[in-house]
């Protein structure tokens, strides 16, 4: 499918990634070059890097005025052919719960836009006393809020749901619709009392300025709680891919209703019903019907190390790790299993642990050399914890197609090599 | 939408909030209370310069601006942008087309290469087709596709959609009437219209969408219960 135009009417947010994607062949490629070489680390093997002399005996590079990554450092996100446009983030190569604006996902459904700053507007209307039009820099005005919160898209990890998912998935590939930044911006509720918001008005509208205009319906609370408009991301302007110059942003809810590129929100005592709250990212129900306006991301966890394509060098001392998150607030715990559910121990959670951001864990494990199935499990602050893929089936059946957060797990052979194996 | 009753009950408690807490507000002064600094969530924020904690109700209906940023929009520029069509009809234009009128559309305007001859064929999204029944198999089922004729509940969406979106590669760029033909045609196609029908914001209201009473509030609410 890559490079083509999507054609299984999901748009791409849902990709079940079997036998024979680019990916599948570009990945069992790494792993042989990481099995040759016995490194555990592949991005080592992409790229050749020049042989450098001996820095002490020589005077280093002036300063530039943008700094790049080192030429050995080369994380890319993966593409997917959806017409629309869709990346995932390489979430194996990343450290700590930030990602670089630069690798954060993408999923768009009608392509980039590009805006001019000095013509953009923010319109507000519908149910207010004040129908306003505002600037980016009238935006940036007002006081500021900025968070740390994670961003996944519903449609993440559809490849992990299937009966029998690919061994072949990275982190990336499975759930890298998933990124973490600062977001940086004006609190919505802040322009809504600028504008006189009717407290008659329940619901608010959404609309991007990209070419589907694309649109949600976001109950009133959810302003009135802590949905914002960013216009920063990480310390810098918002990335074009992200919504420049101003967007949505929805602690804690699916992606799709933090609205990038925003140009007009309207106070109504209804939803819109617009396409994608109606066709797209509703999730049918075993009882024949299907749950509307799904906004919270359910607690879920995954390791990123160690996960295929990489190989353990033998046997002894492997740190796993990986993110956890919940659109409910803070993680309270993540319990790792190294025998594929038989026992679990209570993962260490890497401060800093914020609500609706990504909590890296890490569990010290000392590997015997034998085969080993490792799995992670969150547990939220509302007591709810991960579940494995049987309960979501008995809850949603096979057909659901996003909210999908069943415990991901890792098999490791003997021979080190690990494939992916959800529970 | 019965999604909506919760939060309208919630409106309605707020506005009832709002008429008993107005009066404090305006004592306090708007600048003392209006003018908080937002405090962030966590250990992010190094100062918290004093949050806003009056409840939500109390911030709806300010009768004036609170910092008087930005510019009155006015009717025109907000007519311009004011594009959504609400599943009452609300802002379907005037203007009607006929689904013989909307077949040819559907070959002038290209959506038959995209979606081919009948909305079933592709190779992007499948448009047509219903299930025996007008059943709703869609949890069970992994390789049904969702269609306008089984899985939308309003035709309205269809209209929005269509109007604001396609075709793909030349967005929005279609005349209402086109669109009112086209949305007859796709309508037309998943036997929901007849052959002769003639399409306006009326029937763009009416048509009998079979997914319609389908659609439930999101019941999941967190705690131990898998939903
Ligand atoms: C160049 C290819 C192309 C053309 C031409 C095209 N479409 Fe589309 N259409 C798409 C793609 C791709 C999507 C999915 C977009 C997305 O996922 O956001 C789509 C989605 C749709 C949908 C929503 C499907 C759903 O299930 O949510 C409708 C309705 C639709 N098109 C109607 C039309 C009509 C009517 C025309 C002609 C006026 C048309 N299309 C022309 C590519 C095309």
């Amino acid at each position: 499918m890559e490079g083509g135009y999507e054609t299984d009417g999901n748009g791409g947010d849902v990709d079940d990634r079997e036998e024979g994607s680019g990916l599948t062949r570009r990945a069992l490629i790494a792993g042989a070059a990481a099995a040759a070489g016995g490194a555990i680390t592949a991005g080592a093997t992409r790229g050749l890097v020049q042989e450098a002399p001996d820095p002490t005996k020589v005077p280093g590079a002036r300063p530039v005025v943008v700094g790049s990554r080192s030429p050995h450092e080369t994380p890319e996100k993966l593409l997917s052919g959806s017409m629309g446009g869709s990346s995932r983030t390489p979430l194996q190569e990343l450290h700590g719960i930030m990602t670089p604006a630069d690798l954060h996902f993408e999923r768009h459904h009608h392509g980039i836009p590009q805006i001019d700053p000095a013509t953009y507007r923010l319109l507000i209307h519908g149910m207010v006393e004040r129908p306003t039009l505002f600037t980016l820099d009238d935006l940036k005005r007002f006081p500021q809020v900025s968070k740390l919160l994670f961003l996944e898209c519903s449609g993440n990890g559809g490849g992990a749901y299937t009966s029998s998912p690919s061994p072949e998935h990275t982190p990336q590939s499975v759930d890298g619709l998933l990124s973490t930044s600062e977001w940086s911006g004006v609190a919505l509720s802040t322009l809504f009392e600028e504008v006189g918001a009717h407290a008659e008005a329940t619901w608010f509208l959404a609309e991007g300025s990209d070419a589907a205009v694309m649109g949600r319906s976001i109950p009133m609370e959810k302003a009135w709680d802590d949905a914002m408009i960013a216009y920063a991301q990480n310390g810098e302007a918002i990335r074009p891919e992200q919504g420049y110059p101003a967007r949505v942003f929805l602690p804690g809810w699916e992606g799709n209703a933090s609205v990038k590129w925003v140009r007009r929100i309207e106070l109504a005592d209804r939803p819109s019903m617009f396409r994608d709250e109606t066709s797209k990212y509703t999730d049918p129900l075993p009882d024949g019907t299907a749950r509307q306006f799904s906004f919270v991301m359910d607690a879920k966890s995954i390791i990123t190390y160690p996960t295929y394509p990489r190989r353990l060098p033998g046997p002894g001392f492997v740190e796993i790790s990986g993110y956890a998150w919940t659109g409910r607030g803070l993680i309270e715990r993540v319990e790792v299993s190294t025998d594929g559910g038989d026992s679990w121990h209570d993962a260490v959670l890497q401060e800093p642990v914020l609500p609706k951001c990504t909590t890296r864990f890490r569990h010290g494990w000392e590997w015997d050399g034998g085969p080993a199935h490792l799995l992670s499990r969150a547990t939220d602050e509302t007591g709810y914890a991960q579940p494995i893929r049987q309960q979501v089936l008995d809850a949603r059946g096979p057909g659901t197609r996003y909210h999908s957060n069943a415990i991901r797990g890792w098999r490791v052979a003997r021979d080190g090599f690990i494939a992916f194996a959800p529970v | 939408m019965s999604g909506g009753a919760g939060v309208s009950q919630r409106a309605v408690l707020a506005a009832v909030a709002l008429a008993v807490a107005l009066p404090m507000v305006t004592a306090c002064g708007a600048d003392d209370v209006g003018r908080a600094t937002e405090s962030g969530t966590g250990a992010m924020t190094a100062t918290v310069v004093s949050g806003d904690e009056r409840p939500a109700a109390a911030r709806a209906g300010a009768a004036e601006p609170v910092y008087g940023f930005g510019t009155p929009a006015t009717a025109a520029q907000i007519a311009a942008w004011d594009i959504d069509i609400g599943p009452d009809g609300a802002g379907l234009p005037p203007g009607r087309g006929t689904v013989a009128e909307g077949l040819e559309v559907w070959e002038r305007h290209r959506c038959i290469l995209c979606h081919g001859p009948t909305g079933r064929e592709g190779p992007n999204d499948v448009l047509t087709g219903r299930v025996p029944g007008d059943e709703f198999p869609f949890a069970n089922d992994r390789s049904l596709r969702s269609t306008v004729g089984n899985y939308w509940p309003y035709a309205t969406t269809l209209f929005d959609y269509t109007r604001r979106a396609m075709p793909f590669d030349l967005p929005g760029t279609m005349t209402d009437e086109e669109v009112y033909a086209v949305v007859g045609a796709m309508l037309y196609f998943n036997d929901l219209l007849p052959a002769d029908a003639v399409v306006d914001s009326a029937t763009v209201v009416d048509t009998h969408m079979p997914a319609r009473n389908r659609f439930v509030p999101d019941n999941r609410t967190g705690g131990p219960t898998i939903r």
